[in-house]
């Protein structure tokens, strides 16, 4: 028996690695993705105050920090006992994470999955990161950091940073949109929404022309997502849905309280990521997607007219969607929606309101349950009688997506290493591609913090180590 | 007219006045934590000592004396000042990013002042007893610097007496004046000037972090 190792996975956000077990005659026997960093956010925030909860979970990570500020904000509202904020605090707050997941998705397509994409999997290794697209593809690179800067000032023109602000309190926010402030993004929004129609047009063109799109890595599997009143996409506010892996309904309409009763979380000893899977379907089939390809197949319209009108394409030929790659296709189509959002909402009059906050009351738990860019986000509190938490369950948009990663890692692994003599970095990368192709933020999903690491071991049937590589 | 020279500015002198409170009148700033007018000087942080004919001692106790000779901003003195800082903070648990005191914090921004950019001492990481169990006012005592401020106030200005300094050395902790020991069986409100004295985010009123944006924070 053989394990290879790759350790640091690169191009994604924390530390990872992949070991994948071959047998005698080169077969995978076994895939699995480590996530390596320990982190204890669940832990260290008991005993602190409910009001702090927010800008402290907030430092789960670099990239999402909004996605992880506003779910803990709406489970501090429930605990607060709100249940409607202000028009003016919801829209600032959708504003705010329009702006999040446009940033978000900007970042990952550009500057981490496109060079794959672009360059080609086996492509040399030195060009193949955001230096060769910019030398390569320079008006692309250019306005992939233009589109993520863009969503970065939505930001911090709500949270005073664009990274790590305060925004949200219990009941609402804690600053307005000034008119300056809403011309200086109406500015450029435009241009925005037009580049963000022209990713759609290169993320789709990629996948349906790109030979092996649709097979890489192909796993099949039920879908979780945030849904509207009316079906439709939804980022900020709304309920579980669920369709298994032909497109039916599981389950529909369930208040994001529910979650607990939907999900429970498996551990298993060598992953400090937790493997949740839906409790109807068990341990072993219960395993689901979430992001962005779960919220475009599950959803039964997008709201914002350009987005919607491709959504419709990207279903028309067959859906569910489930090949991995698909999940760029859908990412641009959320980013176009993003732009299209923040456009409607600068237009409407209440963005620019001072009606910031209503009155709250003391209680005792709140669940917040939030559209994060790379999946629904769960942030559950309850504080005791002084209001310090007692108890805290984070279950993060990548750890939704553990069972899956590996999923499709090891059908990547039995496609391009199984069987083979010589295992190649090209051959490895498409390991790393697979998992890209998830956005996974495994800073987050292990509630830690770090550099990413990929070293590549194979190890003889006694355990000791034959070769390594490192990047 | 009697002078002080202050990093050599002849600053006028009169009667009484600590060598703090000459410089504060003549706009030449001292770097200070534990000092706030309308309080008795404590001397307790140190931060503000200075070099006086040639002998280190804290501005904000020492009497102004004429023919002084003031060195305030000096190399030698920043070095002091960053090290009686860095100890300040390994000392307590002082996690500005998620402290809701951050923008509004006097060792923050003191420390921001004398261009602190790391801890250099081994952090203690101190577990004290945190008080919540008023409905108003909450101690986070990990983050207290015993700058007494919040004693002199409670004592002189709000007439309660409910703070205190207890214990030596690593034990120091801020102790309350109530039979349980619990600011619950006090009379504080959230108006006291004892609560709003506090330089850091050691006494706060409850449910009130972050209600100031990032821009409108006091040092912002």
């Amino acid at each position: 028996m053989t394990r290879i190792v790759i350790d640091p996975l690169s191009r994604v956000e924390g530390h990872g690695k992949v070991t994948l077990r071959l047998d005698a005659e080169n077969r995978v026997a076994e895939a699995r993705l480590h996530i390596v960093e320990f982190r204890g956010f669940e832990k260290f925030i008991q005993g602190r105050p409910y009001w702090e909860v927010p800008v402290l979970v907030e430092r789960l990570c670099g990239i999402c920090p909004v996605s992880h500020h506003l779910a803990a904000a709406k489970a501090i509202d429930g605990i607060m006992g709100v249940e409607k904020l202000t028009p003016t605090a919801e829209k600032l707050r959708r504003l705010l994470h329009f702006g999040q997941v446009l940033q978000s998705h900007a970042l990952h397509f550009f500057h981490l999955a496109s060079p794959d994409l672009l360059f080609g999997f086996d492509s040399e290794v030195a060009q193949r990161n955001i230096a060769g697209l910019l030398k390569n593809y320079p008006d692309l690179a250019l306005k992939g950091v233009r589109l993520r800067k863009y969503g970065q000032e939505v930001i911090r023109m709500i949270m005073g940073k664009r990274i790590h602000g305060t925004a949200a309190i219990a009941g609402g926010m804690n600053k307005a949109l000034s008119f300056e402030e809403r011309d200086a993004l109406l500015e450029n929004i435009d241009e925005i929404i037009s580049w963000a129609d022209a990713s759609v047009d290169l993320a789709r063109e990629i996948f349906l022309s790109a030979p092996g799109c649709r097979n890489f890595a192909k796993i099949s599997s039920p879908f979780l997502s945030l849904s509207g009143k009316c079906g439709e996409h939804e980022l900020y506010d709304g309920h579980l849905r669920c369709r298994n892996a032909e497109g039916e309904i599981v389950f529909d309409e369930i208040a994001d309280s529910g979650y607990a009763g939907l999900i429970r979380e498996e551990v298993k000893s060598w992953s400090y990521m937790k493997f949740p899977y839906l409790v109807m379907l068990g341990t072993e089939a219960g395993w689901y997607r979430v992001g962005p390809l779960a919220r475009i197949n599950n959803c039964d319209l997008i709201s914002s007219p350009m987005a919607e009108a491709r959504r419709r394409e990207f279903v028309s030929d067959g859906w569910p969607v489930h090949a991995p790659l698909a999940y760029h296709w859908a990412r641009m189509i959320e980013l176009l929606h993003c732009a299209e959002k923040i456009r409607e909402l600068l237009d409407d009059a209440d963005i620019t309101g001072g009606d910031l906050r209503v009155e709250t009351a003391m209680g005792r738990e709140g669940v917040g349950v939030i559209e994060a860019p790379r999946g629904t986000l769960i942030h559950h509190y309850r504080v005791d009688d002084q209001g310090l938490i007692e108890m805290a369950n984070l279950i993060v948009s990548t750890t939704h997506n553990n069972r899956a990663m590996n999923e499709a890692v090891l059908q990547v692994a039995k496609q391009e290493i199984g069987g083979k003599k010589e295992v190649t970095e090209g051959m490895l990368n498409r390991i790393e591609v697979a998992i890209r192709a998830f956005d996974p933020c495994l800073s987050c999903a292990t509630h830690a913090v770090g550099k990413m690491p990929l070293r590549v071991e194979a190890v003889d049937a006694a355990g000791d180590v034959i070769w390594s590589v490192e990047k | 007219m009697k002078t002080i020279s202050l990093d050599g500015a002849m600053v006028p002198l009169a009667e009484g006045q600590t060598v703090m409170e000459c410089a504060l009148a003549a706009n030449i700033p001292i770097p200070h934590l534990c000092y706030l007018p309308g309080f008795a000087p404590h001397g307790s942080c140190r931060l503000c000592t200075v070099k006086i004919d040639g002998r280190f001692a804290s501005a904000c106790t020492q009497p102004a004396m004429e023919g002084q000779h003031v060195e305030i901003d000096t190399e030698e003195l920043r070095q002091v000042r960053l090290s009686l800082l860095r100890m300040l903070f390994v000392e307590g648990n002082h996690y500005c990013p998620a402290c809701e005191k951050s923008g509004s914090c006097r060792l923050q921004k003191a420390a921001y002042d004398e261009g602190m950019l790391d801890l250099h001492y081994r952090p203690w990481y101190p577990n004290r007893q945190m008080d919540a169990s008023h409905p108003d006012v909450l101690i986070d005592r990990d983050r207290c610097i015993f700058c007494e401020l919040c004693v002199k106030a409670s004592r002189d200005v709000d007439g309660k007496n409910i703070f205190g300094i207890s214990g030596r050395g690593i034990d120091t902790r801020l102790v309350v004046n109530s039979k349980s020991g619990l600011l619950a069986d006090t009379d504080i409100s959230a108006q006291d000037r004892a609560v709003e004295v506090c330089p850091v985010g050691a006494i706060l009123v409850k449910g009130r972090g972050f209600e100031v944006p990032i821009g409108k924070r006091l040092y912002d």
